[in-house]
């Protein structure tokens, strides 16, 4: 249907992970697993991302930085929580820095649980976020039918 | 049937309809063969279609309105200075063009606030500086050669250029390899995953944009691959062979050098450019003025 699907560009944020998703992540971009195979590029670039993937618990410290990377992801866009830690804040749940998982912050569409998350789950995860994409994408087609102006940003 | 004034104008329409396709098939067996040098699978060939389709689809965010402008001028005279060159027009005007069209992308890139985009910005404008003495060579020597800058001339001249301007084109090779972003001298943007200054020079284009420099981008290797063929115009099966070693020494070089810095980079093109290249010209020079007066 859309090209979408075919070319989801990655960006990855570390909000206070461990670092276990984060080479879990990385291990997926190996010549094991190869997610280029499917045309996914991890691009370090939230401008010319698709999906940000967001690794370990919400504090108040990496609050501004995230909704700054993921107000940089032009539309549409998914975010996917890997790991629990980013799920609902995990084992620091409870700790008094902590606020919970992402969707404290931002809105989160996909979750993938795990400590540390697989990358044959992250992998299904992030097959999961491109329905998703997909669906956005209608979404937006449809409301850039009905209205017919444009207010600021996008020009 | 057409008339002869017509046929440049015809060359012209088939490069600017055909190449973008050629382009993007080039970049995508480019990326397969990359990734199967890792050890990879790779990506379907027809990749870099589905990432500009992709692209065209995505939000248009600009940072000031003015980027779209000169992401639209980089495109337009990349294509004008194909188009140019395949209609057999003048190879320095074709350069001038050539050269412009850089010069509006690293404006795109400073119209922007982004440090990223600014240092991007600043190593395009080092990585011209590095290959255009050695691209000017280029058209030099083959006007030393075939007696005309045209590109028409040159290719019904039937001289083995490559065999009187060897040095030429082994220096043409090296600032190919600027032009094409590969490892080494790959400092203002890369095609891999490497993410020292965020995307360099395309840090701040988001979708359509980013789409325009990519379609931009496989013009420009259509182009300079034309150049190859210059050398071995004469025969035609040995200039397709040429292009596609260069081309492979190309994704070699990519994968097997760390990228260098920017002094070693103009160093590189300048030092090859001065050695190779004006001596490969003096050496046809004084054959010309001593040997056969």
């Amino acid at each position: 249907m859309t090209y979408l699907k075919k070319s989801p560009w990655i960006v990855h944020y570390n909000a206070s992970s461990c670092n276990g998703c984060d080479i879990e992540i990385l291990a997926a971009l190996t010549p094991l697993f190869d997610v280029e195979r499917f045309g996914i590029v991890n691009t370090g670039n939230p401008k010319h991302a698709d999906i940000l993937l967001v690794t370990g618990s919400i504090n108040n410290k990496n609050i501004e930085p995230l909704k700054n990377v993921y107000g940089q992801i032009p539309e549409p866009k998914v975010v996917v929580a890997i790991g629990i830690c980013a799920t609902s804040g995990g084992i620091f749940r409870e700790c008094y820095n902590i606020l919970g998982g992402t969707d404290k912050v931002i809105p989160v569409d996909v979750y993938v649980p795990g400590c540390a998350a697989r990358p044959e789950s992250i992998i299904d995860g992030v097959v999961t976020a491109l329905g998703i994409l997909e669906q956005k994408k209608l979404r937006m087609a449809e409301k850039a039918a009905t209205e017919t102006t444009k207010v600021g940003g996008t020009v | 049937m057409i008339p002869e004034t017509f046929i440049p104008v015809l060359y012209a329409l088939i490069y600017i309809l055909i190449s973008p396709l050629i382009g993007g098939l080039i970049a995508g067996i480019d990326r397969k063969v990359t990734a199967r040098m890792q050890g990879r699978v790779g990506p379907p060939v027809l990749q870099p279609f589905y990432d500009v389709g992709k692209l065209f689809e995505k939000e248009n965010l600009v940072v000031t309105v003015s980027q779209n402008f000169y992401v639209l001028s980089y495109l337009v005279f990349m294509v004008v200075a194909g188009a140019l060159f395949f209609s057999g027009g003048d190879m320095l005007l074709v350069i001038f063009a050539f050269t412009l069209s850089h010069i509006f992308l690293v404006l795109g890139a400073y119209a922007s606030y982004s440090p990223y985009s600014h240092v991007g910005a600043e190593r395009e404008l080092l990585q011209i500086i590095a290959y255009e003495p050695m691209i000017i060579l280029t058209a030099v020597g083959m006007y030393m050669v075939t007696q005309s800058f045209f590109v028409s001339t040159i290719v019904a001249s039937h001289i083995p250029i490559i065999l009187y301007l060897p040095g030429v084109f082994i220096g043409y090779l090296i600032v190919l390899t600027i032009k094409l972003r590969k490892s080494p001298f790959d400092l203002s943007t890369s095609h891999h995953a490497h993410q020292e200054i965020v995307k360099g020079v395309t840090t701040d284009f988001t979708g359509p944009n980013l789409g325009k420099i990519e379609i931009a981008h496989w013009y420009e290797y259509v182009f300079l691959l034309g150049v190859i063929w210059l050398f071995f115009a004469w025969n035609p099966l040995v200039a397709v062979a040429a292009i596609v070693i260069a081309y492979f020494l190309e994704i070699l070089i990519d994968n097997t050098m760390a990228r260098v810095k920017w002094q070693l980079m103009l160093r590189t093109a300048w030092i090859i450019a001065g050695t190779l290249g004006l001596v490969n010209l003096g050496v046809l020079y004084y054959l010309r003025m001593v040997v056969s007066p």
